[in-house]
């Protein structure tokens, strides 16, 4: 077995059968990342004592007969989750020197099953934005073409979990920022609905829109990471109170006799045509499995993506109003306090950053209140509603991930609206608050597309099930890219 | 909507974020462009439509009011730029 991309799944048979050991496990990745990551920029930060000592404890529980599923695991944190005494940079250089003094629920959590820390990865500035190129630290690149983009923000995540620099990796999803990177880089990548999982510890950015989700190398193992993740925690007010599923447990459920929806809106002009063939062959391949598929309408699609660029951005100018130098990150010398946070400011935050937060001061202000954000609010409940008349008729959404596949680097950066354009199926979930997976379904013009799988709410179970039906009656998840080659060239 | 370099000026006084002549310059364009498309959301019929601020059904999280162990003062200054044992240094504020 290939250790580099094995799955969570098959490394833990070779760890409990002690043919292999957490600390082996370790070495191999931290070397993997040491040879690959001056191509990739994947890393922020590469945690390598952290990873040993935590390797270490792992194989002690694995010896004392309490290892779990994850324990030994190794596993990368989008550099937004907080982690006492590791730099949590959020990609901008604007905290290039923060360290947080406590660790976030989500990263607890999983290390206290057991999982191996390798590094913080790399992410488009505070998760703004579709191709990592926002990155104050510059950009991350796709492990199957180094010219091309590898999806953002949780695109370090991404390209980490695709190249085999570690087997899991957590990313956050605000408008798709872990589907859309998982599209393009053919790995697994989960949106869990708003609420399932504690966002306590992570840097925020729309508030009601982020939620923090699994990448990973097949749906097993991101099941088995939400089952850690997932459930009520007092520390965030917004995290649901309710039982969390054994999803692993649930993912052979039959696909026969499901109702499984295609919207309409989700196959327009500006798609590309190998995507549709990938996505339209992998909708028969669930026909095939005895789901009855039917034609659904989500008619306010087109302005989801428009509210999404009110609302987010309204949300992001408060949360980030608090990067004024005073309290932590950089500060600018000046004179007085003014001009401390207008100079901190303007030195510390990247473009896009700077762009998005002028939006949202803009849709909030006086005389626009109203026009732009309450509209914005309302036509939300109207892209609510679509899904909840849909879902009504049918248990799950089957659409593309993203209209293309990966596209080169600075083919967008020019035009904000066309990078904005690549999240137009992704936002809408983060819209209405339900849950969504992309899973690899192939490849076309040698780069991956995702098929994108949509729940209602707390529905996870279900688009897991699906989308492990679909893993085992293909072999796309099988697929790699050539980097050994091309890194050596 | 077109939004002019006085407007770009004004919001980035709100927002406090200094900016130079062609940063002004190139983002009076582009904010033109996004508020371009973010504008059909005007034509959305939503008359009696009540807004979304969130997708979550939880109304009033509370918790009892009950006394807990804070952050030290040193790492709660830990981050800054410039701090005493435990205070925030900043520039005068008053005059």
């Amino acid at each position: 077995m290939d250790l580099h991309y094995a799955s969570a799944h098959e490394l833990a048979t070779l760890l409990t059968a002690r043919e292999l050991s957490a600390e082996e496990l370790a070495r191999a990745t931290l070397e993997r990342i040491e040879h690959l990551d001056r191509n990739l920029a994947a890393f922020l930060t590469v945690t390598a004592d952290r990873a040993l000592a935590d390797a270490r404890r792992a194989d002690e529980m694995i010896a004392r007969g309490q290892g779990g599923p994850l324990t030994g695991i190794p596993i990368a944190l989008k550099d937004i989750l907080s982690t006492e005494g590791l730099p949590t940079t959020c990609g901008s250089r604007i905290l290039e020197n923060y360290v947080p003094r406590y660790t976030g629920t989500v990263a607890a959590r999983l290390a206290a099953v057991g999982t191996v820390l390798v590094g913080k990865t790399n992410m488009d500035e505070f998760a703004m934005g579709s191709s990592n190129e926002n990155s104050g630290f510059g950009p991350v690149r796709n492990p199957w073409d180094l010219n091309r983009v590898p999806g953002g923000s949780s695109g370090g995540s991404a390209a980490a979990v695709a190249a085999g620099e570690t087997t899991l990796a957590i990313g956050t999803d605000t408008g798709g920022s872990i589907r859309q990177p998982a599209s393009f880089t053919g790995v697994v990548g989960l949106k869990p609905t708003y609420g399932r999982v504690s966002r306590y510890g992570l840097v925020a950015f729309a508030s009601s829109l982020d939620q923090i989700g699994p990448l990973t190398r097949s749906v097993w193992d991101a099941a088995a990471v939400l089952e850690v993740i997932a459930g009520h925690d007092p520390l965030d007010s917004t995290s649901l109170d309710e039982t969390v599923p054994a999803y692993t447990d649930l993912l052979e459920r039959p696909v026969n006799g499901l109702r499984l929806g295609v919207p309409i809106e989700y196959f327009q002009e500006g798609m590309d045509a190998g995507v549709e063939r990938q996505v339209r062959a992998a909708i028969d391949i669930f026909r095939g499995l005895g789901a009855d598929i039917r034609e659904v309408s989500l008619p306010h699609t087109p302005e989801a993506l428009s509210t999404y660029y009110v609302i987010s951005p309204a949300e992001a100018m408060a949360n980030l109003a608090r990067y004024d130098g005073v309290r932590y990150g950089i500060r600018a010398p000046a004179d007085d306090i003014w001009s401390t946070f207008k100079e901190t400011r303007e030195v510390g935050l990247g473009a896009e950053v700077k762009r998005r937060i002028l939006l949202g001061t803009y849709v909030l202000s006086a005389g626009y209140y109203d026009a732009y954000y309450l509209q914005a609010q309302k036509v939300r409940t109207l892209v609510r509603r679509d899904f909840d008349n849909a879902f009504a008729e049918v248990d799950a959404l089957l659409a593309p991930t993203t209209p293309t596949t990966a596209f080169r680097l600075g083919e967008r950066t020019s035009d904000p609206l066309q990078m904005y354009l690549s999240d137009v199926y992704t936002v809408p979930a983060n819209m209405a608050g339900i849950c969504g997976v992309s899973v690899p379904a192939g490849l076309t013009d040698g780069r991956p597309v995702g098929l994108q799988i949509l729940g209602p709410p707390l529905a996870e179970e279900v688009i897991l099930s699906l989308a492990h039906n679909f893993e085992q009656a293909t072999d796309f998840s099988r697929l790699h890219p050539q980097l050994e080659t091309e890194v050596a060239s | 909507m077109s939004v002019s370099r006085d407007t770009v000026e004004h919001i980035a006084r709100l927002a406090y974020i200094g900016l130079g002549t062609e940063e002004i310059e190139r983002l009076a364009t582009e904010l033109s462009g996004v508020l371009e498309h973010i504008d059909r959301l005007r034509r959305v019929d939503t008359t009696g439509v009540e807004p979304t601020s969130g997708a979550v059904p939880n109304v009033n999280v509370l918790r009892p009011d009950q006394p807990g162990p804070s952050w030290p003062s040193d790492d709660a200054v830990a981050n800054a730029a410039r701090h005493t044992p435990d205070l925030f240094e900043v520039p005068g504020v008053l005059d």
